[in-house]
């Protein structure tokens, strides 16, 4: 060890000592912009809130987004190692906890969602990437007596005339001097890491059973709870006995908690065992007059008249009175379940003063927030340890904090350090769906066969109802998305875009691409009806109306070309396609399928998409891969039903996911483009279902206007 | 008490013999890569190797593994070098990452009896786990390429 | 294929009477010898009949499909995990029917059933049930070539006796029973076999 080394060791001790017995012991901390930042026992620094250098050479980069399956924690260092020159088989991963520099770029609170954690993130991460280089340049070129012009970055290490320092080896020093403003960032021709990809950091974990999720939290006096939930929508315990329960080997206790009974035990297992033995009285209360036929029935009728305007253009009366040829459609919709693999759960451990949590959220602020409200604390009494998600999909992003503020009363209710776990049962009869929805469309054609009226009448739940984000004028965006904005309207003299807001005992929630689960669906069959009515090539067709969206047209057109469109095919196959905007990125997708005795098999989906700069290529390739995925499953099967209130799916079985010997092979093309960045993470799934739909057209003859279609028998003709 | 030998490990679990051999894994031994994800054999995330087959933990009980020989993903390799770990990293498979252990125990079983599995093969052997990230054809190329990387000597 | 209709119909019909007639209890125990009655083709076609209901319900039928994937469910659709029959009739690499299906029937709906010899017959003797006529189906289980070699004693043995076969009247929570009993399934059986073991004319 060398004399410098050991200097250096002995610092960072004895400023260790000093934040022990000082009290300050988190593992980092935050600095305000432009203010000297400390360092924690193992940091020597740490120069914003998203990166830390420690003398050992190891730096790790903090996530003000959580890894869901998305890859963010591998494209957040990425953006940031590009500035920093790190090494990047150095580089370690964590999630922040909660704190305002957390807060999302644009929306203002701490959140993973929306697609947005690339574009929203793109340049503070390499600004804070940048910071750190030019003060670790500072700091070698003060020891090296070298000017800092002459410094220069490479892989970890400054060079300073022929002397190279690690960036651990600057870190304490770099860590005393002030922090520079206003620094230029590189421009894309210097890139080395965006625009061409790194593999994923959080592979090796994912691979040997070492990653940890919300689920795999064990602490020693740590026990497990279950909760028995009512089994109608917004039902309360009326009476409960627990004495079978409580005499299960292993159960601890039984407690009432707002949500249900909770069985506290050793184990999961002897939880849910008691959970079994409990004799609950539940008070069902108006959500047993909730059943999906009655629901659906409501919705068509009032689909027939307008809803609160959302968009209008012209006068759509005349327009249709006017029109050459009319065409009419209503299209149904059900209930989803997000169904993450890894079943919702939430670990608390109340002390004195403060209360510490563990679990995979997208919202680790509002659910901070929550818990201080439960337990009568300042939000900064609780500290949120956020881990691994084992998948998100919108579900772990509730305004409510369901499961957290559950979890929360158990253990404020039972003095117990807990571990809350849903089984999948609880999860898909949990509520928080993607709602139901009914759209009735009236369009009318001239002589040519292009649209020139179009009345469209939406009916559903509004997911931002009674959050803060409801909006004033009574139209959730996220129940219009991808109709009241349609590109194709551009072109429409006359039409009138209506919604109708319901409300129901089943609370709904964002689901993956939220509205245009549905929007996309209805939209891009609709448009395939109109060029079929039209004599016309549904992309032919397509293109004539999108002549004002470039974006729109460069993901069609390369999606169909890569697609091979209008060749022919295969005897029994057939293709459809289909073309969707969400969250700033343009998705064409082509499906080739083939129909074998009413079964029905997706070969293939081609796929192209303009998100602007791709910054991991290859990460935006997977995100597509698996939103395709994801929508099969919601084409196919996705499909929650309610009768007297009680949902009548409950576990896999009859919640059925694509498995392996479903899934179809995906080519996915990046149209070069150097638009305005979008998202990745949910913009596949919405043109997947029409794209299949419009292929089961071309092979059946057959427009599908309820999903999911294994609910229609399905017959090639030949 | 039972006994388990677990990645060559033995132990003495205090369980009740109907227990899932999953939860015994889990919350007695303390093994948290083996996955819950429905409790019904339907998904495949608590899969692991009972005498060399992949059994589902979570119907599986305690009992039936009492002396028998268990593997579970912390016990696949020694240093997450088996072929598949070192395909699943080359493909970049997980996304969330939840059910991979499973994935890769039942690929395991695959690989093992079938040298140069076929797309078909692949699909025979799969399709019992789910991955809702759908990581489907990410799979399928690794298990490809880790059975080419086994005849050519990477086996660990 | 009316007439065919009509004719399974009367068959079916006659079956019924047959069974009403025939409802005497007796348990599936081992035969030294099959019992021999006077040849009676109507009558032992009748009882083949009834046999012919309980092979084609859910219980039985499901493990013996016509393709390499079993069926599952009242409905008797696909197996949803594509699980294939492999060789030994076991199953295949990660999907053998034992890693999930235990040595008896997990708890709760839908948990998977269980039985210590759970599986499909093997690919070299595949006793398809699913799709067959009558007549197919008689003349199948018949020939040793095609029933593993099987006796008629022997086919008697195991289609009363069998612990697997036995399991269909012991599905598990959820499970829709064979039409008719264990006992009087058996006693059809040893019915059919004894008075001549004919099969249907389709």
């Amino acid at each position: 060890m060398s004399d410098q080394q050991t200097a250096i060791s002995r610092r960072n001790f004895l400023k260790a000592g000093a934040l022990l017995s000082g009290g300050l012991l988190i593992s980092f901390t935050v600095p305000h912009a432009g203010r000297l930042m400390v360092q924690d026992a193992a940091t020597a620094f740490a120069p914003n809130a998203f990166l830390r250098i420690s003398a050992d050479n190891s730096i790790t980069v903090i996530l003000s987004h959580v890894e869901m399956g998305q890859g963010v924690w591998t494209t957040l260092p990425m953006i940031l190692a590009e500035e920093l020159d790190a090494d990047w088989n150095n580089i370690k991963v964590m999630h922040s906890g909660v704190d305002k520099d957390y807060n999302h770029t644009v929306y203002g609170i701490q959140i993973t969602g929306g697609s947005s954690t690339t574009w929203s993130e793109f340049d503070r991460y390499r600004k804070a990437g940048a910071t750190a280089r030019v003060m670790l340049t500072q700091a070698a070129a003060k020891r090296s007596g070298v000017a800092v012009e002459s410094c220069t970055t490479k892989n970890g290490h400054v060079i300073a005339g022929n002397k190279k320092f690690s960036y651990g080896e600057l870190a304490t020093e770099a860590a005393t001097l002030p922090v520079p403003q206003n620094i230029a960032l590189r421009p894309p021709s210097q890139w080395k890491l965006i625009g061409k990809g790194a593999r994923r950091l959080d592979t090796s974990a994912k691979t040997n059973g070492q990653a940890k999720f919300g689920m795999d939290m064990q602490f020693p006096g740590m026990l497990t709870a279950v909760v028995a939930h009512a089994p109608v929508f917004g039902g309360k315990v009326k009476s409960f006995d627990a004495s079978r329960a409580k005499a299960v080997p292993g159960v601890r206790q039984v407690i009432e908690i707002p949500t249900g009974v909770a069985v506290i035990a050793d184990h999961f297992w002897a939880a849910s065992q008691g959970r079994k033995a409990l004799q609950i009285t539940w008070d069902n209360g108006a959500g047993i007059n909730l059943s999906t036929k009655t629901q659906v029935d409501a919705y068509q009728k009032l689909a027939h008249t307008d809803g609160l305007k959302a968009a209008q253009k012209g006068d759509v009366d005349q327009g249709l009175a006017k029109a050459a040829k009319l065409l009419k459609a209503e299209y149904v919709f059900p209930y989803l379940a997000h169904a993450p693999m890894e079943p919702l759960n939430c670990t608390v451990k109340i002390s004195n003063d403060k209360c510490e949590i563990w679990t995979g959220t997208q919202l680790p602020g509002i659910d901070q927030a929550a818990a201080a409200r439960i337990l009568g604390m300042k939000p900064t009494q609780v500290t949120m340890n956020v881990v691994f998600l084992g998948g998100g999909f919108g579900r772990r992003a509730t305004m409510t904090s369901d499961f957290v503020s559950e979890a929360v009363h158990i253990a404020r209710t039972s003095g117990k350090f807990v571990k809350m776990v849903w089984t999948r049962e609880d999860d898909i009869k949990g509520g928080y769906y993607r709602p139901v929805f009914v759209h009735r469309i009236n369009a009318g054609l001239d002589a040519s066969g292009m649209p020139v009226a179009w009345r469209h009448n939406i009916v559903g739940q509004s997911i931002m109802a009674g959050t803060p984000f409801a909006p004033k004028n009574g139209i959730d965006p996220s129940s219009v998305e991808g109709v009241a904005d349609s590109p194709y309207f551009e072109t429409v003299p006359n039409y009138f875009v209506g919604l109708h807001s319901t409300k129901e005992a089943v609370p709904v929630l964002w689901y993956r691409s939220v509205g245009n689960t549905h929007t996309a669906y209805v939209m891009e069959t609709m448009l395939d009806e109109l060029a079929h009515a039209a004599w016309q090539d549904p992309v032919a067709y397509r293109r004539k109306l999108l002549q004002k969206s470039p974006r729109h047209l460069a993901a069609l057109d390369l999606a169909a070309k890569k697609a091979g469109w209008g060749r022919e095919l295969p005897k029994g196959r057939y293709k459809g396609i289909a073309l969707h905007e969400a969250f700033g990125s343009y998705v064409a997708q082509v499906a080739e399928i083939s129909i074998d005795n009413g079964k029905l098999r997706v070969h293939k989906v081609t796929c192209a998409i303009d998100c602007g700069l791709a910054v991991n290529p290859d990460g935006v390739k997977a995100q597509m891969e698996s939103g395709i995925i994801f929508g099969i499953t919601m084409a196919l099967y996705g499909e929650l039903t309610i009768e007297k209130g009680q949902l009548q799916q409950s576990n896999f079985y009859d919640y059925r996911i694509a498995r392996m010997n479903e899934a179809p092979e995906i080519d996915v093309y990046i149209v070069e483009s150097n638009e305005k960045m979008g998202g990745a993470g949910e913009c596949a799934v919405p043109p997947t279902a029409p794209a299949i739909a419009n292929a089961i057209f071309a092979a059946t003859g057959k427009r599908i206007y309820n999903l999911p279609i294994m609910n229609t028998p399905l017959k090639h003709i030949s | 008490m039972i006994t388990l030998k677990v990645n060559d490990k033995s132990y003495q679990v205090d369980a009740s013999p109907d227990m899932p051999l999953l939860w015994v894994l889990r919350d007695l031994l303390g093994l948290t890569g083996t996955k819950y994800g429905c409790g019904v054999a339907q998904c495949g995330a608590c899969t692991v190797h009972l005498n060399g087959e992949a059994v589902r933990s979570c119907v599986t009980k305690v009992s039936r593994a009492q002396g028998q020989n268990v593997v579970t993903i912390e016990g696949l390799s020694l240093n997450n070098d088996h072929p598949l770990q070192k395909a699943w990293a080359e493909f970049d498979v997980p996304q969330c990452g939840y059910c991979q252990s499973g994935q890769l125990m039942s690929a395991a079983v695959l690989l093992r009896e079938n040298a140069s599995p076929t797309d078909q093969d692949i699909d025979d052997a799969m399709s019992g786990n789910i991955c809702r990230c759908g990581t489907y054809q990410r799979m399928r190329q690794a298990i490809h390429k880790a059975a080419q990387m086994q005849k050519e000597g990477g086996k660990s | 294929m009316s007439s065919k209709k009509i004719f399974i119909i009367t068959v079916l019909a006659l079956a019924t009477i047959g069974f009403t007639v025939m409802s005497f209890r007796e348990q599936p125990a081992a035969y030294s010898k099959i019992t021999t009655l006077p040849k009676d083709s109507t009558g032992s076609v009748r009882a083949f009949m009834s046999v012919y209901r309980v092979l084609k319900s859910a219980r039985c039928m499901n493990c013996h499909p016509s393709g390499d994937v079993p069926l599952q469910g009242d409905d008797s659709h696909l197996h949803t995990m594509g699980v294939k029959r492999g060789p030994d009739g076991k199953g295949l690499y990660a999907m053998k029917c034992s890693n999930c299906h235990q040595a008896e029937n997990s708890p709760g709906l839908h948990a998977p059933p269980g039985n210590p010899k759970w599986g499909l017959p093997p690919a070299n003797m595949r006793m398809v049930f699913q799709g067959r006529t009558p007549r197919q189906l008689a003349l199948q289980l018949l020939d040793p070539k095609q029933n593993g070699g099987r006796t008629k004693q022997q086919l008697i043995e195991h289609m009363t006796s069998d612990t697997l076969v036995s399991w269909g009247w012991h599905p598990g929570l959820g499970r829709k029973l064979p039409p008719l009993s264990h006992p009087a399934f058996s006693a059809q059986v040893k019915l059919w076999i004894a008075k001549g073991a004919y099969a249907p004319a389709k």
